[in-house]
């Protein structure tokens, strides 16, 4: 992940920010330019809510080289309270036992970094509730 | 008048109990759990540091007011474990929390009492209306050297305090701050574990800033110990704040809400915030709260809280400090805690 691109989604993945077509009302998360429902090119700025639960998950056993220490860890599609879906990554818990349907919460951590002496790259994860 | 609009705390989910350590390291840990009383201790996941911890614990001050994070004009981090050498937490968690462009941060040291530094600034600058809110946060994830006594205290947590000067929820009276050049404990630029000075950690540092600051409000508020519902002292371990306040004329059922070390550690800079946010979490109105930090170097803060009305209707709006350390914790073994501790050299 390049940190010009980091810098510009700091928006949607510090704080969860998302489009709302003003339109037609839909929600998109991460904001675009044109909405695929209505066309519209006019949009609301809103903050996602930050609790939902769990629509499926899978869980990483032979991970990319720079996650390696976290391995088993799950990933998840998310259901927030407004019905917006986002895929993230569920931890703090047993990916063995974690279940469709528990109740997670969206939490601010470290998602990477760029090497030991490059910047730390933070966004939102899942945390069970 | 000027005080805590709102507060809360973070303390990760993962545990270790004193014996994995002591079990590791060959030492008998009764005798440790006895002289330290210490339990078990938080350790970080490897997805957090003194940044993410600062975020969790401000949204959790953020939950008890009813403030637009825009309107914080200050927000000052206090850690000896911030994440970059160059670039101030205070830039993150500020972009996290939504309150740039528009304030001033800075990222306070100053081992334990970094914390308490950041409260202190943060109150004065409210105070002298320069704001209408400033936040202060105390947050670390500090590291003992391994078989190290500090082992067994080190943890990671923090807590967020937001000042303001309406809807207080705890008004703060009086503060004072004491500080020599002491050199009890210190970590050299570049060095990744710290060092103490052996015979200055005990009586020239701890017990006499603490004393120092405690002995120093007092005599300027008028108070005595006996007025006070609450006390909370710096906890590098379970001891010395039970002793330190004994020694003040506290007594154990003062400091008992506060106490959280026996099963959090030590937190360093997020250690005696912790215990006043754990204070608040139990205080009622008029209650009078005694706080003294403390910071290896060496220096104390001490600050004089009265709990207002206020606080009966926020104390439920966020997780409690007992909460976090009751809710599900997750025990490390020593192997687990070496790698979340990036203690293992992996290869590149
Ligand atoms: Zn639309």
């Amino acid at each position: 992940m390049p940190s010009p691109r980091y810098r510009r989604e700091m928006p949607q993945r510090y704080r969860l920010e998302a489009g709302k077509c003003k339109g037609c009302g839909k929600i998109f998360f991460p904001p675009r330019l044109i909405c695929n429902k209505c066309s519209s090119q006019n949009f609301e700025k809103v903050t996602l809510p930050e609790n939902g639960k769990i629509i499926t998950f899978t869980i990483i056993r032979v991970a990319p080289q720079q996650f390696e220490a976290e391995v088993p860890y799950a990933i998840a599609i998310v259901e927030l309270e407004n019905g917006v879906r986002i895929t993230t990554q569920v931890v703090d818990c047993d990916p063995e036992k974690l279940e469709i349907g528990n109740s997670v919460k969206l939490v601010f951590r470290k998602v990477q970094a760029e090497g030991k002496t490059g910047i730390i790259l933070y966004g939102y994860k899942a945390v069970l509730v | 008048m000027v005080g805590i609009i709102g507060y809360g705390s973070y303390i990760p989910k993962f545990r270790i109990k004193a014996e994995q350590i002591a079990h590791q390291w060959g030492k008998d840990a009764i005798a440790i759990k006895r002289g330290l009383m210490l339990q078990e201790k938080s350790v970080p996941g490897l997805d957090e540091d003194t940044i993410t911890i600062s975020v969790a614990a401000a949204k959790n001050a953020l939950k008890r007011c009813n403030i637009n994070p825009k309107e914080i004009g200050a927000l000052y981090i206090g850690s000896e474990s911030h994440p970059y050498a160059v670039k101030p937490s205070g830039t993150v968690v500020g972009e996290a929390l939504g309150i740039v462009p528009d304030f001033h941060t800075a990222d306070f040291e100053f081992a334990c009492k970094a914390g308490s530094e950041g409260m202190f600034v943060a109150q004065a600058l409210v105070k002298a209306g320069e704001m209408k809110y400033a936040m202060a946060i105390g947050a670390d994830t500090s590291q003992g050297a391994p078989a190290d006594a500090l082992e067994f205290s080190a943890s990671a947590g923090g807590s967020a305090f937001i000042f303001g000067k309406e809807n207080i929820l705890a008004e703060l009276l009086f503060t004072h701050s004491y500080t020599t050049d002491t050199p009890d404990f210190w970590r050299r630029e570049g060095a990744f574990y710290p060092h103490h000075g052996g015979r200055f950690t005990g009586e020239p540092a701890y017990f006499k800033h603490v004393q120092g600051a405690a002995k120093a409000i007092l005599e300027k508020s008028g108070y005595s110990p006996s007025d006070f519902t609450y006390a909370v002292f710096h906890m590098p371990n379970g001891k010395f704040p039970l002793t330190v306040g004994k020694k003040l004329g506290f007594t154990n059922e003062q400091m008992e809400p506060g106490w959280v070390v026996n099963l959090m550690g030590n937190t360093y800079s997020g250690s005696s915030p912790t215990a006043l946010s754990a204070t608040l979490d139990v205080a009622k109105p008029d209650d009078l709260i005694f706080m003294v930090s403390f910071g290896s170097g060496a220096g104390s803060d001490a600050f004089i809280f009265k709990a207002t009305d206020k606080i009966i209707g926020v104390q439920d709006k966020a997780e409690k400090v007992r909460e976090m350390l009751a809710d599900n914790p997750i025990y490390l073994d020593y192997g687990q805690y070496a790698k979340f501790r990036e203690k293992i050299i992996m290869n590149e």
